[in-house]
């Protein structure tokens, strides 16, 4: 979204239709996690989003803030933190993380657009951090049982396979139960962009920035920086939540700046972290540069000189 | 001692001007140890015991002591009712002393007690003096175990080492890592600062 200086045109959006937009869009890639991974997978889904939107109807009752669960964006998020979440996990696992996600990292801050991390990431880390384990125990698609299973892709990338680039395209792989299928996600996504939803500033760099990072990093070798694309959170992260409206830069280059920030990070925590996935830790690093960014890419008012914006003004001038 | 006097100075320490939740100050010790109970105990109360006798000690030169000086000479006598605790705990508490480390020496640097010393001790005398520091200990510790019980509590299932839940209960581990107790800390004081404001906007 790019604010431009006024006068402003009103267009018919809002916030509702743009989140009714992003959960329909979200809906392929939900569907193909859940056939992929069998019941548990819609229970979790369906468990995140109802305990985001209790949480925030009972937390504006108790504040006396308007009712702010009508404008969808509580389902987003719950959407969000379920498709973050592998197949296997028990189910309290989604109600503490959307609670968490809901009621600290947005509502204690102020509610829609005043949170300063995508409020499902930091939801995810939370539970990353409290039960590493559960957090990492992956599925294979169409298993019978709860089994925890193989490695996911980038697990196998890291010890130096390369999974089968068409399963991981269409979904056939392990995961988070929202992440695995990158043509369902671009799907919702391309639908986004009819809309006018989202542009492609972040996603576009944040990808690019990846694809070529890693082109670099394996030393060309085209087959793994393909398999780097599709596989974890990336087109998930990408598309869907680096560019969340309220955490990311406004202006237009500051948002060039998120998504080549975002992928750096990225390639720099699958290649050489503890972690065989830094998307999520990615976003939430360049959520809180966020200020920083747009503070530096300001544009200038007409008129207006050129000038250092992290320069102190010099005392007594302009005080 | 005036019983009035006695009473605010009382409530002061351990409500109105709680040094953790109030006035927000030793969060160096407030967030490093509160991840059991018993270390959040252990540490109020010596941390009690240097707040009283150092109060009580200052309060008594306070005359003497000349103004330019009377930082390095508080410090001197903190110190040593500091290393007098020090002592004691690893004589009489010896795994007490092991988990708490490095942060009973830091007592001495300890920025609610100089602050006492400085805002009261220096210009009352000895005997409110000691109460000042035993209220205001008294509301450390009892800050330091309220953290520390819930800390204890989520981070790792067990209160004072007691399992709570059965063994299919697996503990938050991130509550009680360095975030979790900023976020524990954040949120009670904002529920405390909630409290307060819905109190003040009933009187108006």
């Amino acid at each position: 979204m790019y604010v431009s200086p006024s006068p402003h045109i009103r267009a018919g959006t809002s916030i509702r239709r743009i989140m009714l937009d992003v959960v329909l869009a979200l809906l392929p890639a939900c569907a193909v996690g859940v056939v992929m991974f069998g019941w548990n997978a819609l229970l979790l889904l369906c468990i995140s989003v109802l305990t985001a939107v209790v949480t925030e109807a009972v937390i504006t009752r108790l504040l006396r803030k308007p009712a702010s669960v009508g404008d969808l964006s509580a389902v987003v998020t719950g959407l969000l933190l379920g498709m973050n979440l592998p197949a296997t996990a028990p189910w309290w696992v989604a109600v503490v993380g959307s609670a968490f996600a809901i009621a600290i990292v947005k509502m204690a801050f102020g509610g829609i657009g005043c949170n300063f991390l995508n409020p499902a990431l930091a939801g995810r880390a939370v539970l990353l951090a409290c039960w590493p384990a559960i957090m990492t125990a992956w599925k294979d698609p169409f298993a019978a049982v709860d089994a925890v299973a193989s490695a996911t892709p980038l697990a196998a990338m890291k010890a130096g396979e390369i999974p089968d680039l068409l399963n991981l395209f269409l979904g056939k792989t392990g995961g988070c139960i929202g992440e695995v299928s990158a043509a369902a996600l671009l799907l919702g996504a391309a639908y986004l962009l009819l809309r006018g939803v989202i542009n492609l500033r972040i996603p576009l760099s944040y990808i690019l920035t990846v694809f070529v990072f890693t082109l670099a990093v394996s030393r060309f070798n085209l087959t793994y920086a393909v398999a780097q694309l599709l596989s974890g959170g990336l087109i998930l992260g990408a598309f869907y939540m680096a560019n969340d409206y309220t955490t990311s830069p406004i202006t237009p280059l500051g948002q060039i700046v998120m998504g080549i920030g975002c992928g750096l990070l990225t390639v720099i925590i699958r290649q050489w972290g503890g972690y065989p996935e830094g998307v999520s830790y990615s976003i939430l690093l360049m959520n809180l540069a966020g200020p920083l960014i747009e503070r530096a890419t300001r544009p200038l008012v007409l008129g207006e000189k050129m000038k250092n914006p992290f320069k102190k003004k010099e005392a007594g001038k302009n005080a | 001692m005036k019983r009035s006097k006695a009473l605010t100075i009382l409530r002061n320490g351990l409500l109105d001007e709680n040094p953790t939740f109030r006035l927000v100050m030793g969060m160096c010790p407030t967030l490093a140890i509160t991840t059991s109970v018993a270390n959040g105990f252990g540490m109020g109360m010596a941390a009690t015991f240097v707040l009283i006798f150092s109060n009580l000690f200052i309060s008594m030169l306070r005359n003497f002591i000349p103004s330019k000086v009377r930082i390095p000479a508080y410090v001197v006598i903190i110190a040593t009712f500091v290393t007098m605790a020090e002592l004691f705990l690893e004589a009489y508490a010896y795994s007490l002393y092991e988990s708490l480390g490095v942060f009973i020496p830091l007592i001495v640097v300890n920025c609610i007690i100089l602050a006492r010393a400085e805002a009261f001790a220096s210009k009352n005398t000895p005997l409110y003096s000691a109460l000042d520091g035993l209220a205001m200990g008294l509301g450390f510790t009892g800050a330091l175990v309220i953290i520390s019980a819930i800390r204890e509590i989520l981070g790792s299932g067990t209160i004072l080492g007691f399992h709570l839940f059965g063994a299919n209960f697996q503990p938050a581990l991130m509550v009680s890592s360095a975030p979790g107790g900023f976020i524990t800390l954040g949120l009670i004081l904002g529920f405390i600062n909630w409290m307060t404001n819905r109190k003040g906007g009933n009187k108006e």
